[in-house]
């Protein structure tokens, strides 16, 4: 549905994205996954024909951006990252503009503003002034904007920032139940909420992507995604000197726990090891007190990606 | 042509949902409504101080002609307060929606720019004649109490709309350049202005600058419309500014969307 290739953005002499490329198939939710400054607003600017790549192209539901902007735009809803609202329109008039420039025709209309309104949940603001609502509402009168005349396509640029908690659940909930019928993307720089929402990821950095893949096989694909914690009472240094007995061990870290004698090993290992590992602790005469394995989060991963530390 | 009316509909709102509106329609018409009453009232005591003389020396009275005394040099005011006013009203018409990212809106949903530039054009002009209507009191009062000649105060008004649309389209233009709305009103206000005075610059140049400088001046073009002719020339010239002005902000538009 969405195809990115080689999109390559400067500002003036500061280059934005560099050959990100990527495709989204129909009814995907995609995650654009980066900390700041990752380049996710300007690729979703392209995709969105508010500006052109400096090289590069993408294909929006088979139409290309340089080619066939208008028929994209009528495709497309979009949620820029800053909602684009005029504060001195009440919600209503402001859906209803929105509704026009979209082209909606006239009988259709009403219609077309009160599901975008029922779906962004605005019932009881839409005859408020826009510039008096809260945050949260105004981030909602953007993504109803977005939503309005249901296109087929979805971008969402960090489409939660600004809410409550229970806020977020709700967009969370409402964009997993839009996936499916719509093709979506959205960006965001706050991991949980990939994992919650999106059934792919494409992480970017420095503008340029890192990895893609799903949520769990991103996670799997680290091998040695998988470490050891053993908590160990008794002597710290034996301990120390039987885990690094075993040559399987690639990597250990050890922490002191609080107001007692036990230490917090944490350990890579090449094998799985917890067997020999568990009778050469009691065989010293150690206390073992847990023993278990531990995955490596989402957020580890990310920020190995991003900060091209070793993980494993 | 829907899009461009829906354009067109949300800067209205804009323009009376704002208090400026309400300053600006005010103040223009305070300072419209002080100089006719100072006109009037020179006009009548011109007018007054004749019949006395002229019985005094049992003259036949001059005749005073409304058309070219009051209302005639009435228009030129008028054209100077909208010279004046005009940069207010284009100020905001594109800065603002640079300053609030509403572009994003605009650009990203199947609206061409010619629908945003021509909306925005219109709902200036219509803004504009709402401006004038006090004026049309004014005007009222002088056919209740004279007799002036109609021709010339409907090619005035023409004239004097003919002469706000080019501001506007000017305006419209700086507007379109940056976000800041003061900078908006103070170019447009610089460039109505260089446009008005360029017809003083060609009294000091030779011929052939002369003659360009002289067409290019805004407001030689007005005079005819304020004496009561209605030349095409000078619709020409008029409607030729407005679409190079419009056509300057449509390409100003589509290349800072290029480069942004
Ligand atoms: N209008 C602009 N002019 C100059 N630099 C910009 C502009 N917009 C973004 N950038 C730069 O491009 C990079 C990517 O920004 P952006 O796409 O907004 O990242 P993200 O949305 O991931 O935070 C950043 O370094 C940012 O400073
Ligand atoms: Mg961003």
């Amino acid at each position: 549905m969405i195809e990115v290739r080689e999109l390559t953005r400067y500002y003036g002499e500061k280059r934005a994205i560099h050959n990100v490329s990527f495709e989204v198939q129909k009814g995907e939710i995609l995650g654009l996954l980066g900390p700041n400054a990752a380049g996710k607003t300007t690729t979703m600017k392209i995709l969105t024909c508010y500006m052109p790549p400096t090289s590069g192209g993408a294909k929006v539901a088979g139409f290309d951006i340089w080619d066939q902007p208008m028929e994209i735009k009528t495709l497309t809803g979009y949620l820029p990252e800053n909602p684009p609202l005029y504060s001195d329109l009440n919600v209503w008039e402001y859906l209803d503009f929105v509704a026009k420039i979209k082209g909606v025709p006239a009988p259709k209309r009403k219609e077309a503003i009160s599901v975008a309104i029922e779906k962004a949940a605005l019932g009881d603001v839409q005859k408020q002034v826009v510039g008096s609502l809260s945050k949260g509402f105004k981030q909602r009168v953007g993504l109803g904007q977005a939503l309005l005349n249901d296109p087929q396509i979805l971008i969402l640029d960090e489409p939660t920032v600004g809410l409550d908690p229970r806020q977020i659940i709700e967009i969370r909930e409402l964009i997993k139940k839009l996936g499916g019928d719509h093709t979506i993307i959205l960006s965001t720089h706050i991991l949980p909420e990939v994992e919650m929402t999106c059934g792919r990821v494409v992480i970017i950095n420095e503008g340029e992507v890192v990895a893609e893949d799903t949520p769990g096989n991103l996670t799997r694909r680290l091998k040695g995604s998988e470490r050891t914690v053993l908590e160990i009472g008794g002597d710290a240094k034996v301990a120390s000197e039987v885990i690094k007995g075993f040559s399987e061990v690639q990597k250990l870290d050890h922490r002191k726990i609080d107001k007692s004698d036990h230490v917090r090993f944490t350990l890579e290992t090449s094998t799985d090891i917890r067997h020999d590992l568990a009778k050469a602790i009691i065989t010293k005469g150690l206390n073992l007190y847990e023993l278990r394995t531990e995955s490596y989060s989402l957020e580890e991963i990310f920020l190995h990606l991003t900060t091209k530390e070793e993980v494993a | 042509m829907k899009k461009t009316l829906a354009v067109f509909q949300k800067e209205i709102k804009h323009f009376f949902y704002s208090p400026i509106a309400y300053i600006v329609i005010a103040a223009f018409t305070l300072i419209a409504g002080i100089f006719f009453y100072l006109y009037l009232s020179s006009f009548v005591e011109a007018a007054f101080m004749d019949m006395i003389r002229s019985q005094q020396f049992r003259s036949q009275p001059q005749r005073f002609n409304i058309n070219l005394q009051l209302i005639r040099p009435y228009f030129w005011n008028l054209a100077l307060i909208s010279l004046f006013v005009l940069p207010l009203v284009t100020m905001r018409l594109y800065a603002e929606e640079k300053r609030s990212g509403t572009v994003e809106l605009l650009y990203t949903t199947p609206l061409s720019v010619g629908n945003i530039v021509l909306g925005k054009f219109f709902a200036g002009i219509f803004f504009y004649f709402v401006m004038l209507i006090p004026t049309f009191i004014f005007m009222g009062i002088l056919f209740i109490y004279g007799d002036p000649e109609w021709g010339p105060v409907l090619s005035g008004y023409l004239g004097l709309f003919l002469l706000g649309s080019a501001f506007i389209s000017g305006g419209l233009f700086i507007s379109s350049l940056t976000e800041n709305q003061i900078i908006a009103a103070i170019g447009g206000f610089g460039l109505s202005l260089l446009l008005w005075v360029i017809g003083w610059a060609a009294n000091y140049s030779g011929p052939g600058l002369s003659a360009v400088l002289n067409y290019l001046s805004i407001i030689n073009h007005f005079e005819d419309f304020a004496q009561g002719v209605i030349d095409t020339k000078h619709l020409f010239y008029y409607f030729i500014f407005c679409t190079f002005g419009v056509y300057l902000t449509f390409k100003s538009v589509e290349s800072i969307k290029w480069r942004s």
